[in-house]
């Protein structure tokens, strides 16, 4: 093979400061996050920890932990590693360090003002991509800031070829940036409110796309990277088979872009999407696999390393939690699987498998590999590190275990029928309340995982004290030749790409598109895919403004809106949903959990309640509700409706497409007071005699109205049909 | 919106063709004697200057 390099040997700098700044803060907000992991957990267990409080109640406040530890904790991890290695597999310092500082400094600001602006109830509602509009802006400027640099950084290199975790980077970089912004397309209504640009099935399909690729390019990607850098460095043995990693590389970008509708089995998303989206997830295990045994197998011939270093310790865990979860997740894809994990705590099981065992254990691994090597010292105690270690594998499985068991349970309690074809549990808290104690041992084991990352924090911030900051490191590499163009004979194509980082950049976001725009573009054009309801209309000005309730106190955390077509679920709930009646659902809020019964169907003649039931059960869900873990929200009985947002949210809609009529909006608070007082009307005799207080300008009016109109529109049309 | 979809599946054509080439050269052992770059990261830091050299490969 020719020489790239020239003669000149070129003195340089690495910048460790970055990588510590963003070390620490992955140390910070892994502790946050994961502590608010602890408090929802606990709060499924003893409802009265939501405190009677909106800004700490569970809706509010999960968003909370899964941005925390997965764009705080992990977000800072990948910055970390990156920024590391980067500059050492390209022999060169980041292209600007000011960009680095922005990234840095602009990527903390985000958090906090997520951290702010979740538990006040500024929320889209769409997982994982929660943040108001603003804060979306900020991001998709902070991840171009980062992707900018990372460029500029492979473009001034000195060492020609790409190993392959930098391509894991780039593809990072540019998937995470597409599914941004494709998914935050939204309408601003006001400075922290906005509507989502798709409506029902295809803002489900865009939003699942999205969650399910932020898993893969958010979670899984960047970490491959690192494990691909991080291993053979603390084995001190070249990866077992550097050819294996570059297939795995490119068969996983192309095949996890498309698993998305595995999200969506069973629902009102076309079928051929969903078998699609179960072919690619299956297909997945294959690249997933390689990546996990080429980890393993590094470690061939040298487990004695593992014994003696706890660095590998944690990732040889991380890399098996990889390999278990990328197991998993095609298995749970099979419709079969599928019907009976989906909405249940199997699902929460298995994305701890993948974030407590891979994410957490790979990061504790680099950040005992880094600290030591940034602060030119050994870990401050490496008993400590090993207590981390087995306290952290036994939180998982504390964690993990009862959790399968519990979904498992309570899916077989879902669909139980007795011998006269009845549900055998027709009530839905009594699936609940069963599982109750395997909620406890979830929290144990949390805690004692919680413990080993306490433990941790303290023993990296000694290891700080003892050794010294290396600020800069040193260094030196001999210039790059320039690029010779073409092939030397003997070397294949791919040498090529290598060398070509915007090529490669082009070709990986070529990739990933298809995947994505296959799926998506079908679904907005043809029109077919998304039947019509002639009786669903859109919602009047006072269910709307319940609806924003409902989505502003995150009951989509634990309700779905989906009732999948299985006759335990048709049972329970009625007809089972069709996609024409979410046409005008900006955004969709079909769930993914099951923590209370589906509500798609609330209002119908079916599930009805009265409209006081209601007020009393958000007042104290306990009062009527015997154990039930559901938060009470006495707030919105106290709380005025903001009615002078209705006119621009009418607007809002029509500008999306919602039938509102021309003009509607300036008269839209007249019907949305008239309805408000007939609701107050009707249960106000009943409630004043409870004791209750009953003014038809509540919060709480709102959401009833809205509560009662769900699943009632297909209902008209069943009425009608039986008439003629 | 058209010329969007026009785009979409100009991409979607030279993607897949790409694919298929990659397709076609990891089936005829394009990538046998990638090998070299798994040894070099080792060699990068904290290494004695002196012998940090072995870019060559
Ligand atoms: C921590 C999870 C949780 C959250 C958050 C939550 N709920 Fe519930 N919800 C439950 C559980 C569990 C039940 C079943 C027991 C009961 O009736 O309280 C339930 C029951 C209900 C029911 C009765 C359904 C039926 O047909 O029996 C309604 C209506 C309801 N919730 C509405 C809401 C609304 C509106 C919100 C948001 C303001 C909300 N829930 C937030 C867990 C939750």
């Amino acid at each position: 093979m020719s020489t790239s390099t020239s003669g000149t040997v070129e003195k340089f700098s690495y910048d460790n400061n970055i990588v510590r700044l963003f070390a620490n803060a992955t140390i910070l907000w892994g502790a946050v996050g994961m502590l608010v992991g602890l408090l929802v957990a606990l709060q499924m267990i003893f409802p009265v920890l939501n405190m009677n409080l909106e800004y700490t109640s569970f809706g509010r406040i999960r968003p909370l932990h899964t941005n925390a530890v997965i764009f705080a904790f992990v977000g800072n991890g990948i910055f970390a590693g990156v920024y590391y290695s980067l500059q050492r597999l390209l022999k060169t310092r980041m292209w600007s360090d000011l960009l680095s500082r922005i990234n840095f400094w602009g990527w903390q600001l985000i958090i906090v003002s997520a951290a702010i602006t979740l538990p006040l109830g500024y929320t889209t509602s769409k997982e994982y991509a929660e943040l108001e509009w603003p804060i979306d802006i900020a991001i998709a400027l902070i991840w171009v800031v980062f992707g900018w640099n990372l460029f500029a950084t492979i473009l001034k290199r000195r060492e020609r070829h790409l190993y392959v975790a930098i391509w894991f980077y780039i593809a990072t970089f540019v998937t995470v940036a597409v599914l941004h912004i494709v998914n935050s397309f939204e309408l601003p209504v006001s400075m922290f409110k906005s509507y989502s640009w798709y409506a029902g099935v295809q803002d489900a399909l865009v939003q699942w796309w999205y969650g399910h690729n932020a898993v893969a390019f958010f979670l899984t990607t960047p970490y491959l990277g690192l494990m691909y850098y991080f291993i053979p460095k603390a084995a001190n043995r070249p990866v077992f088979s550097y050819r294996l990693s570059i297939i795995h590389f490119w068969a996983l970008i192309f095949l996890y872009i498309w698993a998305g509708p595995h999200h969506l089995l069973y629902t009102a998303l076309p079928d051929w999407a969903q078998s699609l989206g179960v072919v690619f997830s299956v297909m997945l295990i294959a690249p997933s696999w390689g990546g996990m045994i080429n980890g393993l197998l590094t470690l061939r011939g040298a487990w004695d390393k593992v014994r003696d270093s706890v660095v590998l310790k944690f990732m040889v865990v991380a890399v098996t939690a990889y390999g278990m979860s990328t197991f998993e997740g095609p298995m749970l894809s099979l419709k079969s699987v599928n019907a009976i994990a989906h909405f249940t705590d199997w699902i929460i099981a298995h994305v701890h498998v993948g974030a407590l065992g891979w994410n957490g254990f790979l990061t504790f691994g680099m950040l005992y590999y880094l600290f030591p090597k940034l602060y030119r010292t050994q870990i401050f105690s490496t008993k400590l590190a090993n207590f981390h270690f087995w306290i952290g594998t036994l939180g998982i499985l504390f964690y993990a275990i009862p959790l399968y068991w519990a979904g498992f349970t309570q899916s077989q309690m879902w669909n139980d029928f007795d011998s006269n074809g009845f549900l055998e549990y027709p009530n839905f808290l009594y699936t609940v309340t069963n599982i109750l104690p395997m909620y406890a041992y979830r929290a144990i084991g949390g805690s004692l995982y919680y413990i080993g990352v306490i433990v941790m924090v303290y023993n990296l911030i000694m290891t700080a004290r003892v050794g010294s900051f290396q600020k800069e490191e040193a260094a030196e590499a001999p210039a790059l030749a320039k690029a010779n163009p073409g092939l030397a004979p003997g070397e294949h194509w791919h040498r090529w790409i290598e060398r070509r980082p915007v090529q490669m950049l082009v070709w990986a976001l070529v990739m990933i598109l298809i995947g994505g725009i296959i799926e998506m573009v079908p679904t907005f054009l043809v029109k077919s895919n998304v039947p019509t309801i002639a009786t669903v209309k859109p919602y009047t000005p006072l269910e709307l403004q319940g609806r924003d309730i409902y989505i502003k106190e995150g009951c989509n955390a634990c309700h779905t809106q989906m009732v999948r077509p299985f006759r335990s679920e048709t049972e329970r709930y009625g007809e089972y949903s069709k996609a024409g009646e979410f046409v005008y659902d900006h955004p969709f809020l079909w769930g993914s959990k099951r923590t209370g019964p589906d509500l798609a169907r609330e209002g119908s003649s079916k599930l009805r309640k009265p409209n006081s039931w209601h007020f009393e059960h958000m007042y104290d869900p306990r009062s009527v509700s015997d154990g039930s873990i559901m938060p009470a929200y006495p707030w919105l009985l106290e709380k005025e409706l903001d009615t002078s947002t209705t006119a621009a949210k009418i607007n809002a809609m029509i500008t999306l497409g919602v039938p509102y009529e021309e003009g509607y909006a300036a008269i839209a608070n007249r019907d949305l007071v008239k309805q408000a007082n007939e609701i107050a009307d009707e249960m106000r005799a009943q409630l004043e005699e409870e004791g209750f207080e009953v003014s038809a300008d509540r919060e709480i009016i709102a959401l009833i109205a809205y509560l009662q109109r769900l699943g009632t529109d297909i209902e008209k049309t069943n009425e009608t049909a039986e008439k003629q | 919106m058209g010329v969007l979809i026009i785009l979409i599946l100009v991409s979607l054509a030279v993607a897949l063709a790409f694919l298929f080439a990659f397709i076609w050269s990891v089936k005829s052992g394009q990538y046998e004697d990638d090998y070299t770059p798994s040894v070099r990261m080792l060699f990068d830091d904290e290494q004695d200057k002196s012998t940090n050299t072995d870019n060559q490969s």
